[in-house]
């Protein structure tokens, strides 16, 4: 499995031909306290960069795109009842969907953990 | 990842100024953004947290981006009342009052505090007034186009102003200055601590019991040292002030209030004492009276949301098919539990439990008009 990063603050693990996606830990602690997460329907195809999620925290509403093309095939459902998960565990157990990838080649042009976190660390 | 945060980017393109704590802020780790023109603390440990604290305990706010003025000279009481829709000539010594500036057109040009002053407090001013930090420059260019010469306004930026806020906001005030336990809601004076002296009212924008600090701004960084250092005391940044007031009831400035809305519509009609009501010689009276009359177009009214998908500032209210309102404030209440809003519905539709839908991302959700405040107020209002 390989993790990516995207500069919109994403990571995507991918395994085969499915690509999980959720926000970074630095994302949500810009975001603050998480009140809830709108996830994508499953079944609906993305091109990289659509809007694809909606993070809302306290003071805010966030759009997450699409970091890749794809359909959804799979969403996190514990989000729904406890969306502060995107705060204590981010990179885990807060992921918020699952794509069936259309185009490997997207993945390309990430980041990996290395590029990610001098990325972060220069912001 | 893109956020529509409005509070970071109001007036990004001023160069914004550092407020007296700034240092001490960033030294306790808030997360600064501009607001009003000024790097402001919006959180330190997170809104959540910074929300149930104040609830609970005590949270000192710096509002010192707010504007304060003092009042002197002769026929200053008329004056005021030609500006203001209050009873100034009532307003008895070290009493607060709740009051705005309204334009000709009986629009809402600011909502702001007024008391009345005793002693040789602001070197013996009679009148002294807290205005919102954004709009403090244009309530001052007003007043001064409709002031008399006599009246002596200084708009008094060397002090800073601290809030403190919360069920144990007594005790830990009482603690550094004892005299300060016998004030009482909309009560005011002065008071002197390790020989600075401080203007204090028992007031806030939280629905807590607390207090509101006037302290040169050469001092306020030991007097807020001073209250952190107390058991009950944490800071707190805008984030938390901005859910606490929502839940509070109380409206914001630029939002929930502007000029294009009236005082009876924003059901601030209690600013309005019944004289002033009665012999206007106020700006704006036209307005008041047509509406205290014919009834307000539209009102402000507090909206409790279905689900936990907040509805925030702009979202269209519907009845059916057919666009009644709009959301001015909304967002997630932490002590309520769920999303609530503050909004403008036209008349036929603005009664309590009149049932809504708000439009969020092209999805209607269910609204029902509900009474404010959401958290019942917790004033000192007896001894």
């Amino acid at each position: 499995m390989s993790r990516y990063f995207t500069d919109e603050h994403e990571w995507i693990d991918v395994e085969g031909e499915i690509a999980t996606v959720g926000i970074t830990d630095y994302a949500q602690e810009q975001l603050g306290d998480i009140v809830f997460v709108e996830l994508p329907a499953e079944g609906t195809s993305f091109e990289k960069g659509d809007d694809a999620a909606v993070v809302e925290s306290v003071k805010a509403a966030s759009d997450v795109y699409a970091p890749i093309s794809g359909e959804v095939i799979e969403t996190n459902g514990a989000l729904e009842d406890e969306p502060a998960l995107v705060n204590s565990d981010a990179e885990e157990d807060g992921w918020f969907f699952k794509l069936r990838i259309a185009d490997a080649s997207e993945l390309d042009g990430l980041m990996n953990e290395a590029a990610y976190k001098k990325f972060v660390a220069a912001l | 990842m893109s956020g529509n945060d409005d509070i970071a980017h109001i007036e990004e393109e001023l160069p914004l100024q550092a407020l007296p704590l700034d240092a001490w802020h960033r030294a306790r780790g808030a997360r600064m953004v501009g607001f009003a023109g000024y790097h402001m603390p919006i959180q330190y440990e997170g809104i959540m947290a910074e929300h149930a604290w104040t609830r609970e305990h005590a949270g000192l706010f710096d509002v010192s981006h707010m504007g304060q003025l003092s009042f002197s000279g002769e026929g200053v009481d008329e004056a005021l009342e030609h500006l203001l829709p209050s009873d100034i000539k009532g307003l008895k010594p070290f009493r607060q009052r709740y009051s705005m500036l309204l334009d000709e057109e009986g629009g809402i040009l600011d909502d702001l505090m007024v008391s009345r002053l005793g002693g040789d407090a602001f070197d013996g001013a009679d009148i002294y007034m807290v205005v919102n930090g954004a709009t403090k420059y244009d309530d001052i260019g007003w007043m001064i186009e409709h002031l008399p010469d006599e009246v002596v306004m200084n708009h008094m930026d060397e002090q800073a102003l601290l809030a403190l806020q919360g069920p144990e906001a007594g005790e830990a005030l009482a603690s550094l200055i004892p005299e300060t336990a016998d004030l009482l809601f909309m009560q005011s004076g002065p008071f002197t601590w390790r020989g600075v002296p401080l203007w204090i009212s028992r007031s806030g924008y939280t629905g807590e019991d607390g207090f509101e600090i006037s302290v040169p701004a050469g001092d306020v960084a030991l007097l807020a040292d001073a209250l952190c250092e107390l058991p009950q005391v944490k800071p707190i940044g805008l984030g938390a002030r901005d859910s606490l007031r929502l839940e509070a009831g109380l409206p914001l400035y630029g939002h929930d209030l502007t000029p294009a809305v009236s005082t009876i519509g924003a059901d601030l009609g209690f600013a309005i004492q019944k004289r002033r009501r009665e012999e206007g010689g106020f700006i704006g009276h036209a307005r008041v009276m047509k509406e205290l009359a014919d009834g307000p177009g539209s009102k402000r009214v507090g909206l409790k949301i279905e689900g936990r998908l907040p509805a925030r500032e702009g979202a269209a209210i519907y009845a059916g098919g057919v666009l009644v309102g709009e959301v001015t404030s909304g967002g997630f209440a932490p002590t309520v539990g769920a999303p609530i809003a503050m909004g403008w519905v036209s008349l036929p539709h603005a009664g309590l439990d009149e049932a809504l839908e708000i439009e969020v991302r092209g999805k209607r959700i269910a609204a029902t008009v509900a009474p404010m405040p959401f958290v019942p107020h917790r004033y000192r209002r007896k001894a």
